[in-house]
């Protein structure tokens, strides 16, 4: 009996003591049961990056407020946000009159903030020299269900016979969804026959050791990645944009760059907590969001958005 | 004379074949060894490569930072300590349990073959499932919405019982009858025959079969992804009710940033989750060795 008991007990014995160690059993400084100090955001991984830098510098000087920041996806944020489960939704596309109807359902109402852009972009191996801009109708065609394009030689006559592969984020990333609305004219009408991966950086790696290779992903991707990858202006019939900070933030890097929103339920507003940590992401989003590689809007379009709270 | 020379001519070419045989095989077999290793090498080395840099006291005791080179690990390591040390507590007692019952008490008729037959398929659900399934038992009706620690130890729990109930199984199989016919003709009950025959020599096939299901709940990912989403907290876990990340869910968040520098804060994480696994491993071995020699042997 004892030879059985004691090797379980020593077991459990030791885990306990190592997560009493590790999580301090004695007196702990991080008080996590205080609910009230707490702002519990969820949604889009896109849009993470943001908040998390947002709350990170908001937390400075008032550790006592916990901002812990969830990567469930856009659409399995909203889920708990429209229960009321959440104070904070991350959202790489607006709310959806079904998602709505739920909120109103249970009660919840709440308030959308633009936090920031991102300019999808285009991007191809950096020895590709005869490719500099596209137009959406070639990207169309290059990205269409039942597309044949495999050969630069297929996209425009005086490219030259080079084959075309294509790499691109998965079906279930909210970028897809955006990429195939706008480009495509459907919401995920895409050729299957492409390299898809969730993670962006594969496909950044895939560009990068491929010379017949397209692909697109979020601007960040391009920028940190700048030295390995050209990136393609795209002609929405107003001559050739290249995505740029500016042409992002101007709106003029058409059809290809999208808003970013945070959602807050408004009987968690009234919280003073809440209030100061939106204020605080509306004051301060323009410029940490271009340190995690999105785009900014303009100081008017935080202050109005602000303005709106008073 | 003339055949006799022949066939031992032949003896001796059937020999050089069999030799011969052998000798492809073992080559075979050194070389898939050599694959497997080598792969395993590579892996660690890119890893410790990429890690080591990063790794230093600050990594270990500050929290994520949306820079990499602030970025600490303290909250998904407490994370997964806690997730794993309250999976070990209900797995093993529930899993050697139900392996007992199946192996020494159990009759062998239909519905315990059922029973058997689908802990095996279990076993092979993906982790998905059991993450979604996790999320409507233990957090919608059993802690009412909360997303805590317990309730993704208890998924965890749910997800490793069928290997160690298999383990465990097969470990009390191995366990000769002849010992267990000895002990009933000293008079011994059942259960006196089970606690002081049985489960200690089938202690040490046990202890392999939890280490690495607990190995396999320390690396999952996808089922704590569903049960808690955080992947960026700035506290550590300090009652079975507070909210968590785990270890594989900010490793896989770290890769997926577009900055290099998370890369290798990524590798640094997974040297310590390979840590974590390997002193578990190591601690199951000095148990198994401790009570593997008893006096009797």
């Amino acid at each position: 009996m004892r030879i059985i008991k004691h090797p379980i007990l020593i077991l459990s014995i030791f885990l306990i003591l190592l997560s009493c160690v590790i999580s301090g059993c004695a007196g702990s400084d991080s008080d996590s049961s205080g609910k009230s100090n707490e702002i519990l955001i969820d949604g889009s991984s896109t849009v993470f990056p943001i908040s998390q830098a947002v709350a990170e510098e908001f937390r400075k000087g008032r550790e006592e407020v916990q901002i812990p920041v969830g990567i469930s996806g856009t659409g399995g944020g909203f889920k708990r946000f429209v229960n009321g489960e959440t104070d904070v939704s991350n959202a790489s596309r607006r709310i959806k009159a079904s998602e709505k109807e739920l909120a109103v359902q249970n009660g919840v109402s709440f308030t959308e903030f633009v936090v920031s852009y991102d300019g999808l972009s285009v991007v191809i191996n950096k020895s590709n020299d005869f490719a500099d801009c596209l137009t959406t109708q070639e990207l169309k065609m290059i990205w269409e269900p039942g597309s044949q394009i495999s050969n630069w030689n297929q996209v425009r006559s005086n490219f030259p016979d080079k084959p075309l592969r294509l790499y691109g984020p998965d079906t279930d990333s909210g970028t897809f969804d955006y990429f195939t609305a706008e480009i495509n004219g459907e919401e995920d009408a895409s050729r299957s026959d492409y390299t898809a991966s969730s993670d962006d950086n594969v496909l950044v790696q895939g560009v990068s050791g491929d010379q017949g290779a397209m692909g697109y992903f979020g601007y960040a991707y391009f920028v940190e990645n700048a030295s390995l990858l050209k990136v393609l202006s795209v002609d929405d019939g107003a001559g050739c944009v290249e995505p740029s900070i500016e042409t992002i933030n101007d709106g003029s890097y058409m059809p290809l760059s999208r808003e970013m929103y945070i959602y807050v339920n408004d009987s968690s507003m009234e919280r003073p907590e809440v209030r100061d940590f939106i204020e605080f992401y509306m004051n301060n989003a323009g410029e940490l969001a271009e340190e995690v590689g999105y785009v900014g809007l303009s100081e008017a379009d935080y202050q109005s958005q602000l303005n709106r709270l008073k | 004379m003339n055949s006799s020379s022949s066939s031992s001519a032949n003896r001796q070419k059937s020999h050089q074949f069999r030799v011969l045989r052998d000798r492809i095989f073992l080559a075979t077999f050194v070389i898939a060894v050599i694959v497997g290793i080598t792969g395993l090498v590579a892996l660690l080395l890119d890893v410790l490569i990429d890690g080591i840099p990063f790794l230093n006291w600050s990594f270990l005791s500050s929290y994520a930072s949306r820079k990499p080179l602030e970025s600490g690990i303290l909250a998904p390591l407490a994370g997964t300590v806690w997730v794993v040390s309250l999976t070990a507590m209900m797995t093993i007692p529930i899993g050697v349990s139900t392996a007992i019952y199946l192996e020494e008490f159990a009759g062998k008729n239909r519905i315990n073959r059922l029973i058997e037959l689908n802990i095996a398929n279990l076993a092979g659900v993906p982790s998905v499932i059991y993450g979604l399934l996790g999320l409507a038992v233990f957090v919608q009706f059993l802690f009412s919405g909360s997303r805590n620690v317990t309730a993704g130890a208890l998924t965890m729990t749910l997800l490793i019982l069928p290997i160690v109930v298999i383990a465990s199984q097969e470990a009390i199989k191995a366990v000769p009858s002849s010992y267990r016919d000895a002990a009933y003709a000293m008079g011994a009950n059942k259960w006196q025959v089970v606690k002081s025959i049985v489960l200690p020599q089938a202690l040490p096939g046990m202890m392999s079969g939890i280490i690495l299901a607990l190995s396999r709940a320390i690396g999952e990912s996808a089922p704590i992804l569903i049960i808690s989403s955080l992947v960026w907290v700035t506290f550590v876990p300090t009652t079975p009710d507070s909210k968590f990340t785990v270890l594989p869910l900010q490793i896989f968040t770290w890769v997926s940033q577009p900055q290099h520098d998370f890369r290798g804060i990524a590798a640094a994480g997974i040297i310590v989750l390979l840590v974590v696994l390997l002193s578990m491993n190591a601690l199951a071995i000095w148990i198994r060795n401790k009570y593997q020699l008893r006096p009797d042997q």
